[in-house]
């Protein structure tokens, strides 16, 4: 691993409002993502993730502690250079969105030259790239609304390539995505890493993704970090069944040599009552 | 095709649509001027105090100015409130805009008395007060996690522009019954000649509105993808907000002063032009200013004529036109609601 992109000391922050609402915070959290780095996010609900993803993309300012960027702290970055470094792709689009493929995908374009009126070619020749890298070039022309979950998924990972940047930040990037395609993504992905240097955060519930393509994890968990190392460090039966509150299994596979977590489901309660036993 | 090229010939086709209307209500009137006499006064050889002059410079030029600059505005700030709520029901006569505005210009007429370019000031300071608070009061009440949903936006919208109503009702039902003759004739939205300094200060009013709308354009695009993406791709989004939302109270403001509320151009127009030109606002907002003056100069040519001599107010054609576009994009379009 090389110089550390991203560095956060210490860093916490605490919704306002209620108990329920302070529950998605995060606390003296420190950690570094280096350069060129892949470092898989996970935890169960409530861990503080979609936090960790609105801190390192300046939505929100640390309560405490500090975030760097490149070494200089996040809250001097413009937002419009900081997203020539950071690219975010979002679980979702929202359902009405009016444009065509093409037309979100050159909004990555934006923090590049904000005050201009119009892309460039050479803006279109980026953004033309990015969706022949992810797949829907022939659906440039096609309004999102038209277009199925895993289509749409590509578009908005299309449209954060086009952002260029040093670090792209993929909130479930797999989650609409059927065995194919998320097969084709995690190749993208690697590809991108690996050619390009592009440092990568992913943020996922599917463990076995985030071990497959990750260097390292940071499991999150009540707005901390419960540890932070290789895939085999991090997926450990007993530390995950304290986090999830589940019963896990642990393997390998065979392929790739990478940990594989199985859940061990609880039989159904018996009828008329009684403990949940769960067995392994 | 580069997409300058296309805006170009997009605002070319509608400034030919703009000048057929323009010379059609130029032509057409209860004056019953025949073309050669309309013509004679445009090149300068009627006689100076000659009734076609009069009706040609005096009353229908400035007319078709007004209507012109007011449809344009109106249909941009209908473009602006549906990218700021990214609700594409949002228009300043649904969301109450219009009737806060208007009770800030009703509380001007009654509280003052000029006719001079001070008063004017006065009339669109009081106005943009009003729609600044409907439109603050309609963002605090329909504002959800889930940003502004259609339900929502529309009962608030009713529930502010009643109170507006009514406040003017309690207003109008308590001062001399004489002075209201004008009132009641400006609420029901009337497009009439205005003197050219006045008019000159509306123009600049609407280029201000339309340029603070225009300018974000890009950003507004941005804006769609909701406020955390757009934070996330450089937008501040909190400053691009404020901006839209005075840009386009400004321009309601404005047309309320001078016209009085004219309903649902800022629904119609900124509708047909999505459906041919797409949801750009690149595109949508300098063609949604050529078309609106379009309709509204349409709308008030066919107002002076329809039961000429008499008139109908022009704000009665919108509102034939736009209750039922705005019943058939509930029934068809947004029937399973947006978010």
């Amino acid at each position: 691993m090389s110089a550390a992109l991203v560095e956060l000391s210490d860093v916490g922050f605490r919704y306002p409002g209620p108990a329920p609402a302070r529950r998605f915070g995060l606390s003296g959290l420190s950690f570094s993502i280096g350069a060129g780095e892949i470092l898989g996010v996970i935890g169960p609900n409530s861990a503080g993730k979609t936090t960790l993803i609105r801190l390192l993309t300046r939505v929100l300012d640390p309560t405490d502690g500090r975030v760097l960027v490149e070494g200089v702290a996040l809250s001097e970055w413009p937002r419009w250079r900081l997203a020539q470094r950071i690219a975010v792709v979002p679980q979702e689009l929202p359902p009405a969105m009016p444009f065509t493929v093409e037309e979100l995908v050159l909004m990555g374009r934006y923090p590049h030259a904000p005050r201009r009126f119009f892309e460039t070619s050479a803006d279109r020749a980026v953004a033309r790239e990015s969706m022949e890298a992810t797949g829907v070039l022939p659906l440039a022309a096609q309004p999102l609304g038209a277009l199925s979950g895993g289509e749409r998924q590509r578009a908005v990972l299309a449209r954060a390539l086009a952002q260029r940047p040093r670090l792209l930040v993929l909130d479930e990037p797999t989650a609409h995505l059927d065995l194919r395609y998320q097969a084709e993504c995690v190749g993208l992905l690697r590809r991108l890493n690996r050619d390009e240097g592009l440092t990568i955060v992913l943020v996922s519930h599917d463990l076995n993704l985030a071990a497959e393509v990750s260097d390292r994890l940071l499991l999150l968990a009540g707005g901390r970090a419960v540890r932070v190392g290789a895939p085999a460090e991090v997926l450990d039966e007993a530390l995950l069944a304290s986090v999830y509150g589940c019963a896990v299994v642990v393997d390998e596979n065979v392929a790739t040599g990478r940990p594989v977590v199985h859940v061990v489901y609880p039989e159904p309660l018996p009828k008329g009552g009684g403990n949940t036993e769960v067995r392994s | 095709m580069t997409a300058e090229a296309r805006l170009a010939r997009v605002l070319i086709a509608l400034g030919l649509g703009l000048t057929a209307v323009v010379a059609a209500a130029l032509f057409v009137g209860s004056a019953g001027l025949t073309p050669g006499a309309v013509i004679e006064v445009l090149a300068g050889r009627a006689t100076a105090d000659s009734t076609e002059r009069v009706v040609v410079l005096s009353l229908r030029l400035p007319r078709i100015a007004v209507a012109a600059i007011a449809g344009g505005a109106l249909a941009v700030a209908g473009v602006g409130f549906q990218a700021l709520t990214r609700n594409p029901l949002a228009e300043p006569s649904v969301i109450g805009v219009s009737s806060g505005a208007a009770f800030g210009v009703v509380v001007a007429q009654l509280t003052g008395g000029g006719a001079g370019l001070g008063d004017t000031f006065r009339l669109v300071a009081f106005g943009l007060a009003g729609a600044l608070v409907a439109g603050i009061t309609v963002y605090l009440v329909a504002t959800t996690q889930a940003g502004f949903p259609v339900p929502t936006l529309l009962l608030s919208g009713v529930i502010v522009g009643v109170f507006f109503s009514a406040a003017i009702t309690v207003i109008t039902s308590l001062v001399d019954i004489n002075r209201l003759g004008g009132i009641i004739h400006w609420l029901l939205g009337n497009i009439g000649p205005v003197a050219p300094a006045s008019l000159l200060v509306f123009a600049v009013l609407a280029a201000i509105g339309v340029l603070l709308i225009l300018l974000r354009a890009r950003e507004l695009n941005v804006l769609a993808l909701g406020e955390e993406s757009a934070v996330q791709l450089g937008v501040d989004a909190e400053r691009l907000k404020r901006q839209i939302f005075f840009g386009a109270a400004l321009l309601t403001a404005a047309v309320v002063a001078f016209t009085g509320p004219i309903g649902f151009v800022g629904l119609i127009v900124p509708h047909v032009l999505r459906m041919l030109l797409g949801s750009d606002n690149r595109f949508l907002v300098p063609a949604a200013f050529v078309g609106g003056a379009i309709f509204l100069l349409g709308a008030d040519t066919l107002a002076r004529n329809i039961v000429a001599p008499a008139e109908l107010s022009v704000g009665v054609i919108t509102s034939f036109c736009g209750a039922p576009f705005f019943v058939y994009l509930l029934r068809t379009r947004y029937r399973g609601g947006l978010p």
